[in-house]
């Protein structure tokens, strides 16, 4: 039988905020252990957790882009259970009252579009981080570090909505990117920036209802999700075809041997006892509020893409490639501003430029090529000041010193030559150095202009402006 | 010589302004007495004596170069050991927290220190806050003042019984179901329960952080008024903290009872309460009306299920905020466990008392799946039907007077194996917290058996200047505080 695979995703992602969800402890990663913590975020007897206004405003927006319903009055709960990296014994999350409900984003697999639905959007507060003994090496201890505990979260939901692995892997994505255009997650996924589960199930295709699903915890990458989401649509259908059935519970993620695992049952079955939370009141957010947080709102990438192809006149794909990282998209319309060929610009800047920033590991904020300088050296070429070969040389030399183009051109004697006289001369020169390719030549080996090319361009330096000189050539030889 | 057992704060306050006496000589002798006299009712777990003389002589040496000093410069105060004071044993009278220091001062500690109060000891307590007769506590019973083989009231009842024996001027206690002023009642002295979010909570260790408020315990009612005024106020680190302007109450004190409309709700004065009692209190409202005050019948229908709502709402949060000691960060750690498991069982076992453990399963079973709607939602609603009663109520009426408690002090002992009927020692106390209203417990008789009777005075929210006002007036009435010691 030929099965449909049902996946649906929780995403923790934690908020870009400075301070943590209820204490001011910073939250900047990779600080010494323990050095962010406080009475509040370490539970101690007698402290009150405080709301962080701001981590509900990442969270609106979050909330916006997403297109939810906000609700106008949203309520913390108290998620309870034992772990040693929780100080209070429960986590102040929310479950009947969450902030947003019912939003949806859209990926495009294969150039069609697909609405993912977001169930709900609700905020809460990370735990902290245990170090255990083969880690620490010490043997038999585990060790407690409170520098995450209370990093604020948001957890978002997906309806059952996506039917393969790919889906799943460009909806991650998605999200991500959304986040990123919002600056309200760093991305960071090695830093833990976003974890997530999985619930996947599979029913006879056509089928209308769902087969029992299985939970996968513990996902703490993109590999993570598709790997497990590839091994777990495997062992179903293998557990289907040889007529068995699925069991409904929660597997764990085994990063190394690459196989989910089923979650000890005592550990696992459990009642979180949810209820408010008396120590906060509940959160009101009006019109008002809403109104300003959207009117804050940057451009999203579906809509910048968009404009990219009806306002600059360039390809989808290069719109696509253009708006992935908002900070390139950024990039690539202040070089414009500068006033570029927007294709031009297009091809430096899904080439060159994001290459040796890959090389490179840098932001194009840190990149030493600014936008204008990129828009300089594509007008340099345009206006055939230099060439598109001596372009390429400037651009490195640009990458090395952060140098000015203009000045780079001018200082190494970069600029083409122009003058026909000029020209002539060396085309002159070169006829004369070879006098067999040029018999060859009038015996009909037209191909060995690119030769003559070549030997022009070695005279000059590769500064003789191409055109100029093919067609010199072409009047000599003919 | 000082008569620490009559001194108030705010006569001592004179004193020490005028520089008629120093704090340090009060002070001091204050320790002499609990030295000689707490052996016998064991009011403190700690004392903090070194630190305490040092404050007093400092506060008298401001007020020598007549410098500025604060509302309670120089008066000692006790404060119940669940609330934090940085830097010393904060134990809530557990083993659990038996060597708990804490790291921060509560907000209420950190107003009183800005005022010059001089802190002298943390004082015993139920555990946890959770019991009506301070003999759950791990640190021994602390016994009555008037007699030693009685309870003095719980859970705050190391307060109570500290200012009752002169072993304090002031007391902070807690109240979440009547901690304070069923214990102020049972020793004579005045305790008040401000609204819900009239007092910062932070460093208050949770018990039921929906009930749980501090208010003063003291001789009489100008010292409470004198103590609300420095403990009460907006906390940004309390999010359920009222941003509310606090009046002057001790300005508003002697505006006497003339047209207060004053209602006796029916369900308070109903079985189970003591004839004595009852006479006592309808005594003194009697007086009260014969000054001007207009009296009438009042009705809190929903009086009778407050218990009930009160047990599941109470110790639900308290599962909740007592999962913290888990024997990983601080406190008592069971060290025989095998795994993380066992760690938790036994650490929690050994480290909490019977009636903590009793509450945490009550309250867990409460919130448990497929419990939730029939004890927890169920008790939710209960509690916003009492909400309206005391609403109701308070269209006609500006304060409502009801026994503190059913009983005068019982016997050490003698609750002890019932939690059912030590539970119904706070059932005129209980609705109060499940509302959210201030209520005041101020001295209005004596037993024939020479112990005190409390009259509870129930307002509105926020309204604690009227409460006090008519405190005021019953301790007139009364004669001043009490003496039967």
């Amino acid at each position: 039988m030929d099965y449909e695979t049902v996946i649906g995703l929780e995403v923790h992602a934690q908020l870009a905020t400075r301070s943590k969800i209820f204490c001011g402890c910073s939250t900047q990663f990779g600080e010494e252990p323990n050095a962010q913590g406080c009475p509040v975020c370490l539970g101690m007897p007698g402290v009150l957790p405080v709301l962080n206004r701001m981590a509900v405003e990442f969270a609106i927006r979050m909330a916006l882009a997403t297109g939810c319903e906000i609700a106008s009055r949203c309520r913390f709960a108290r998620k309870n259970y034992f772990y040693p990296d929780l100080p209070k014994g429960y986590q102040i999350s929310q479950y009947e009252e969450p902030l947003a409900t019912g939003g949806h984003i859209v990926i495009e697999m294969d150039g069609k579009k697909k609405r993912i639905g977001i169930t709900r959007i609700h905020l809460e507060e990370d735990a902290g981080k245990l170090v255990h003994s083969e880690d620490s090496g010490l043997t038999d201890e585990s060790l407690f570090d409170v520098n995450r505990c209370g990093v604020p979260l948001i957890e978002i939901v997906s309806e059952p909505d996506m039917r393969s692995v790919e889906e799943a892997r460009l909806y991650c994505l998605k999200l991500r990117q959304i986040m990123r255009y919002l600056g309200i997650n760093s991305g960071d996924m090695e830093k833990g920036a976003m974890r997530f589960e999985a619930n996947v199930s599979l029913r006879p295709r056509g089928s209308t209802r769902y087969g029992t699903r299985v939970e996968v915890k513990n996902l703490n990458s993109f590999r993570a999700v598709l790997r497990s989401l590839e091994y777990e649509v495997q062992r179903q259908t293998k557990i289907l075809q040889g007529g068995g059935s699925i069991q409904q519970e929660t597997m764990g993620w085994d990063d190394v041997r690459e196989v989910t695992f089923p979650q000890r049952g005592k550990e696992y079955a459990h009642d979180y006892r949810y209820f408010p939370e008396p120590d906060l009141v509940p959160v009101d957010i009006d019109r008002k509020w809403i109104e300003k947080v959207k009117s804050e709102l940057p451009e999203l990438p579906t809509a910048r893409k968009r404009r990219f192809i009806s306002q600059y006149g360039i390809p989808a794909y290069d719109a696509e490639v253009l708006t992935t990282e908002r900070e390139i998209a950024d990039y690539y319309e202040e070089a414009l501003q500068v006033g570029a060929d927007p294709k031009a610009v297009s091809n430096w800047v899904m080439g060159d430029v994001l290459r040796e920033l890959k090389a490179r590991g840098v932001s194009p904020a840190e990149f030493n090529i600014s936008p204008k300088h990129l828009a300089e050296l594509v007008n340099l070429v345009s206006d055939g000041t230099i060439s598109g070969k001596i372009a390429k040389t400037v651009f490195e030399e640009m990458v090395k010193t952060g140098g000015h183009p203009r000045e780079i051109v001018e200082v190494k004697g970069l600029i083409q030559i122009t003058d026909t006289g000029a020209i002539e001369q060396v085309v002159e020169e070169v006829l004369s150095e070879n006098p067999e390719e040029v018999e060859r030549y009038r015996g009909g080996k037209t191909k060995l202009l690119g030769f003559f090319v070549g030997e022009v361009m070695k005279k000059t330096k590769g500064k003789a402006n191409p055109r100029l000189v093919n067609e010199i050539l072409r009047n000599k030889l003919g | 010589m000082i008569d620490l057992m009559r001194l108030t704060a705010h006569e001592l306050k004179e004193g020490i302004v005028r520089g008629e006496t120093s704090s340090y000589e009060v002070v001091n002798s204050l320790f002499d007495r609990i030295e000689k006299i707490d052996r016998d009712i064991n009011a403190y777990i700690s004392l903090l004596k070194e630190e305490a003389l040092r404050k007093a002589e400092e506060v008298d040496r401001r007020i020598d170069r007549g410098e500025k000093v604060g509302k309670l410069a120089g008066i000692p105060l006790a404060v119940k050991d669940n609330i934090c004071v940085r830097g010393t044993k904060t134990t809530c009278g557990s083993k659990i927290l038996e060597n708990f220091v804490s790291p921060y001062d509560a907000t209420v500690i950190e107003r009183l220190k800005s005022a010059d109060a001089v802190i002298i000891g943390k004082t015993n307590m139920d555990e946890f806050a959770m019991g009506s007769s301070t003999e759950t506590s791990y640190f021994g019973v602390t016994r009555n003042p008037y007699d030693l083989s009685r309870v003095p009231g719980g859970s705050s009842g190391g307060s109570a019984a500290a200012v009752a024996s002169g072993e304090t001027v002031l007391a902070l206690g807690s109240d979440t179901g009547g901690s304070i002023r069923q214990p102020a009642s049972f020793c004579g002295v005045v305790g008040l329960k401000p609204t819900y979010g009239r007092v910062s909570r932070f460093g208050l260790v949770a018990y039921a952080s929906s009930l749980d408020q501090i208010g003063p315990l003291t001789k009489d009612v100008t010292d409470c008024a004198l103590l609300l005024g420095v403990l009460a106020g907006h906390d940004l680190r309390d999010s359920t903290s009222g941003d509310l302007e606090v009046p002057d109450y001790l300005a508003l004190l002697q505006e006497g009872v003339k047209g207060i409309r004053l209602g006796i709700p029916e369900e308070y004065f109903a079985e189970g309460l003591d004839p004595e009692v009852n006479s006592s209190v309808m005594h003194l409202v009697q007086q009260l009306a014969d000054l001007g005050a207009e009296v009438e019948n009042a009705s809190l229908p929903h009086t009778g299920y407050a218990i009930a709502s009160y047990y599941l709402l109470a110790t639900a949060e308290a599962s909740a905020n007592l999962a913290r000691y888990d024997g990983v960060k601080y406190g008592f750690r069971a060290e025989e466990a095998a795994d993380l498991d066992d760690m938790y069982c036994y650490t929690r076992s050994i480290g909490f008392g019977d009636e903590v453990k009793r509450r945490i399963m009550l309250g867990t079973y409460a919130l448990s799946a497929g419990y939730y709607e029939a004890y927890y939602r169920k008790a939710q609603k209960v509690r916003t039907l009492i909400k309206q009663d005391f609403q109701k109520a308070f269209e006609r009426f500006d304060v409502l007077i009801t026994p503190t408690s059913p009983t005068v002090a019982f016997k050490i002992g003698e609750k002890l194996d019932d939690p059912l009927k030590m539970y119904l020692s706070d059932v005129y106390t209980i609705s109060v917290n499940l509302a959210g209203i201030p209520a005041v417990s101020v001295p209005c008789g004596i037993s024939a058996e020479g112990l005190p009777i409390g009259l509870q005075i129930l307002g509105r929210h926020f309204d604690e200047a009227t409460v006090l006002r008519v405190a005021y007036a019953v301790e007139q009435v009364v004669g001043g505080a009490i003496d039967g010691l």
